[in-house]
Order: C-alpha cells, then structure tokens, then sequence
C-alpha cells in the first residue's frame, strides 16, 4: 500500500503555497496581508498559511487533493516583504484563481479571504490590507444602484458637495417630533436629513410612523424652497423579508433615498437590498457600524480600503468615510486612498496612500463619499479642499447645535458651503483664505454669523495622526 | 435669536446674494477652465423636479471666453425678464451634466 497508495501526514505550507517565482494573472484576486508570526515561525511559513487556510488547504493533506488539480485553485503567496519599521511584521502578497469565487457575491470572497485563517495559531495577528479584484470578477457585480452621476442628476444638484445631518438626539424621540426636526433641517437649506444608525423600530418610534412623518417633512420642505429634499429612511430590519418591506414602503410614499446599515446586516442582505434599490429607483446611502471593531487595530482585522470596496461591489450610493478634520480624525493620505477606491473608476497603486494594486472598476459606478462627525461651518473650507465637489457633509450638532435651531442652523451651513464653492471657483486658496471666506459670507448672513460665534475658528492643518 | 424666513431657492449659487457681472464671469472662467461645454437654461416658474428648463438656443460648443457667455445670458434675460436663468456645463468625457449655477432671479429676496 505504501508504495503505490497515498502517503499521508502533515506538510509544510510553504512547499505548496509559497511559490516566489509565480507572477499574478490578469483574472488572479490578489490581496496583501499583515502577517504577524508566532515567536519560531519563519515568514514564509505564516504566509504559506494564509494562502493555504484561505484557499484550498488544510493541516493535513488528504488523499482526495489527489482528485483534483492543485495547480489550477490553489492560492499562492508570491511576495513577502517586512513591514517597514515594524519588527516582526510582514506584507504578504496572496494571488487567487478566480475559479475560487461565486459570481457577484462579496460573501463568498470574504469568508475564503478572512475565514478561519484569521484564528489561525501559527500567527499572532493578521490583517487585510487590500484587495485586487479583477476585472473578470468585478463585472460580475451590479456595484452601487445608481452612483454618483445618476444621483448628481437625479437631485439637480451640480458643482457642490451635498449637505445632510442626523437628527438627534439618535434614540427616544416620537416621530411627529422626528418630523419636525427633518422638516426645519431641510427648509433650511440642507439636501439630506439622515436617521441614526440605530433608529430601527423600536417602541418610540415605530418603523411605518416614523417613514410617514418624515416623507411629509420631506415633501412641505420641498415644496418651499424649491430644491430636492431626501432623508435616509433606515430599513435595516431584523430579517431581509422586513428589510424588503420597509424598502417598499418608502418607495411607495415617494422616498426617494433609504439607508442601511451594511457591517451589522450583511452583505448578503446589503447586496439584496443595492438590487432592489437599482429595480426600484431609490437611492442607497450606507452607514458603517461596526467597521472600527474589524478596521481600527493596526495588525489585526481588515482595513476600511477593503470594506470600502466590497461595499463599491455589494453596492450602495453613499458611504461613511470619515471627516479628516472632524472628531474621528484619520490619517488624511490613507483616507483620500480610499476615497479614491470609492469614487474613481481606474485607481493606480500607491503605497504612500495606502493602496497597494491597482483597481479598475470597468466602468461601475462611484460611491459618494460622506463625511460626517464634530463638523461645524469653520471646517467648511478644509472640507471643501479636501473632498471637492463629490461628497457628502454631514453636520449633525453642527447644524442642530445653533443656537437658533435646525433652519438656521441648516442656512449657516449652506451659506458656507456656497460661499467656499464661490470662492474656489473664482480662485481664491481656501486653504490660506478659509476663515477671512466664512467671515465675509457671515457679514451678510445673521444665521451664519450667529454659527461663527458659538463654534470656534479652526487652524487649518493636516498634521498626521495615524500612519499608513 | 431669528426665524427663518420661507425662501424658494435655485440649487448652487443661490443661497448667496445676486452675482454682479463681474462675479459671473468668474464662474464662467471656472466652467471653461474645466474644459466643461457651457449652456444656458431658463424656465418661469421652476418646480424642483424640473429637470430640464427650456435650453437657450444649443450649448455654446465653440465659447471660448466667459463675455460670450455672458453675452447670452443677457440676450436671454432680455427676451425671457420674468424667467429664471441658470449657466450649466457639460462633460463630454465623462459624458455627464457636471456643473449648474443661478445667475438670474427675477424676485430675489437677500438670496
């Protein structure tokens, strides 16, 4: 039997999936991981492993590999670099077949890519950096339901980021009261109000009241000025069946954006409801949940790049992506990387912003961008300069803070906001002249001059917090 | 402590007060700076799901400084006075509507 059977027992990963001399294929899904190896494993092992546990490989060999073609599905690490000024880290480069993967499915890539290996105990700590999806795979996915041009369009809304705000307080209000706050918002100037994340329906408010009362804020808010009006109607639901429902409701009142909640629901169900929402005409605005418990430590879990992107894939029109400048402050090169990876469609490599491959989106829609978080109309400027006309921002005490309430609050912030796209366009550094622009604007406008006192100037700076 | 007076509105631009001729020119610059194609739009009494107000005669393929712009503008305001006028660009890389501003509103109020 020995001689002629199968010869059974525990092989080192690197003799299969380390394969240094392999050069990635067009069609290959790569991803670059963190590698951070137990005390006694060699680099190459740990990142042997990874490749293995995430593809076709397991502790043992059995004899059934022998049925298949190994060459043909297995995933293959083919770089291994040390993390520059970290001991004991490395940057390990994993091609994968693309017969490995559903179409159109970003579940199925995640549980191979970030499955059981992530447990795995030959390693300390272990993190996604980025992913590489081809073009072959890409195109099997619908991505955002409209993106960022058909929304452009859809809004009448040009050559200006867009204004939203969450209502608060987040958790307790009746939705007649909700109602007002979205109305007095609105008439004030913003394009979008926006229900917190974890405004499902709950006892206080329930789902269909609070939808009701919102859509008819919505509508007198439109009528008056004469501009677009949306609010984030949340059908995050506790079953898809219910997601669906509360989906069609909105549409059926005339909504013409909901939101999700897309880390805590899924992507599954995210992915239904991005469908949906492409069939149905609704705009699709994502919150983030739970992305700093899977994103914020720095050698272990999956940065927000590759969330960012599964997101672009599973589909969604908006996506929290931090501020800069505000309360939850990133590292300003890595966010404008992956502000990239939501909004263009051919994005280069670049490892001072954190971007390790190459993406192209072949065409997909972008995902706007919103930043939300400790913004008020001081930040204007730098957010201006920053994001540039494509995004959304989200003053939530910045724009029911005023002291004279939600519609002059809201004006402030439009007087701003137009006063910085005035003076870009004409020329002018917002970046040197930022405050001296909001001063000027607030010489004429009371409700803006009235923000400027309460909050405080800002000095306008980019220092780095994080690095990459 | 004030209320907010009820305002219509007109998208970009109009939450700041009427543009001189000399400010408007300066948005035009920007527009062709882009490499964007200029046009003109004007309508009565917009609502805001007008997506399309009635185009000034074509985009203006071949403007090359923001006076002609400007220029058609005023033939515009002079044939339409009780219409609202707004200045837009086109992308035709991108192949999209890129930019809209108001330049004219015959019932301004401070806006």
């Amino acid at each position: 039997m020995a001689q002629v059977g199968f010869k059974a027992g525990v092989q080192d990963y690197r003799l299969t999936y380390y394969t240094p001399d392999y050069t990635p294929k067009d069609t290959d899904l790569l991803a670059c991981f963190r590698v951070t190896p137990q005390p006694g494993v060699p680099p190459e092992e740990a990142a042997a492993a990874v490749a293995a546990e995430s593809s076709t490989g397991t502790w043992t060999t059995v004899w059934t590999d022998n049925l298949t073609d190994l060459e043909r599905y297995k995933g293959r690490c083919y770089n291994i670099e040390p993390v520059p000024g970290e001991e004991n880290q490395y940057f390990a480069f994993v091609a994968y077949p693309l017969d490995l993967f559903e179409e159109g499915s970003v579940t199925n890539i995640l549980t191979s890519l970030v499955g059981n290996v992530f447990g795995f105990k030959a390693l300390r700590a272990l993190r996604l950096e980025d992913i590489r999806v081809p073009v072959a795979l890409v195109k099997t996915f619908q991505g955002p339901p409209h993106g960022i041009v058909v929304e452009r369009d859809k809004l009448n809304k040009y050559g200006r980021p867009l204004l939203g705000c969450t209502i608060k307080p987040k958790l307790g209000l009746s939705a007649k009261n909700y109602g007002r706050a979205v109305y007095e918002c609105l008439r004030g100037g913003l394009d979008f109000t926006k229900d917190d994340e974890n405004i499902n329906s709950q006892p206080f408010m329930r789902w269909r009241d609070r939808f009701l009362f919102v859509q008819e804020a919505v509508q007198k808010a439109q009528a008056e000025t004469g501009e677009i009006k949306g609010h984030y109607l949340n059908v995050t639901a506790p079953t898809c069946e219910e997601m669906l429902k509360r989906a069609e409701f909105a549409k059926e009142i005339g909504a013409i954006i909901i939101m999700h909640d897309f880390l805590t629901a899924g992507f599954t169900a995210n992915t239904t409801l991005a469908k949906w929402c492409r069939d149905n005409g609704v705009l699709l605005h994502i919150h983030r949940a739970m992305h700093a418990v899977i994103d914020r430590q720095k050698n272990h879990g999956i940065h927000f790049r590759v969330l960012a992107k599964c997101l672009r894939l599973s589909g969604g029109d908006h996506l929290h992506s931090g501020t800069v400048v505000g309360k939850l402050e990133g590292d300003r090169a890595a966010t404008l990387g992956f502000i990239d990876l939501m909004r263009e469609d051919y994005v280069e490599e670049d490892r001072s912003r954190g971007i390790f491959f190459t993406q192209d989106y072949a065409s997909m829609p972008g995902v706007l961008p919103v930043a939300s978080g400790g913004i008020h109309v001081w930040h204007m400027p730098a957010l201006l300069e920053i994001f540039g006309d494509d995004a959304c921002f989200q003053f939530g005490g910045g724009t029911l803070g005023h002291p004279w309430g939600n519609a002059p609050g809201a004006t402030a912030n439009r007087v701003a906001l137009e006063a910085c796209v005035q003076a870009r366009n004409e020329g002018r550094s917002l970046a040197r002249e930022g405050n001296e622009i909001i001063k000027e604007a607030a010489r004429w406008c009371p409700e803006l001059a009235a923000a400027c006192e309460l909050w405080k100037e800002i000095k306008f700076e980019f220092d780095t917090v994080d690095t990459l | 402590m004030q209320t907010l007076p009820k305002e219509r509105h007109y998208e970009t631009l109009s939450y700041l007060p009427p543009m001189t001729d000399q400010q408007i020119l300066k948005q035009i610059q920007y527009l062709l700076a882009q490499g964007y194609i200029p046009a003109i739009e004007f309508e009565k009494d917009p609502t805001p799901t007008d997506h399309h107000w009635t185009l000034w005669k074509l985009p203006l393929f071949n403007a090359t400084t923001p006076q002609e712009v400007l220029n058609e503008v005023r033939e515009c305001k002079a044939q339409y006075p009780d219409h609202y006028i707004r200045v837009i660009g086109f992308d035709n890389i991108r192949q999209c509507q890129a930019l809209s501003f108001i330049v004219y509103k015959p019932n301004a109020s401070r806006f």
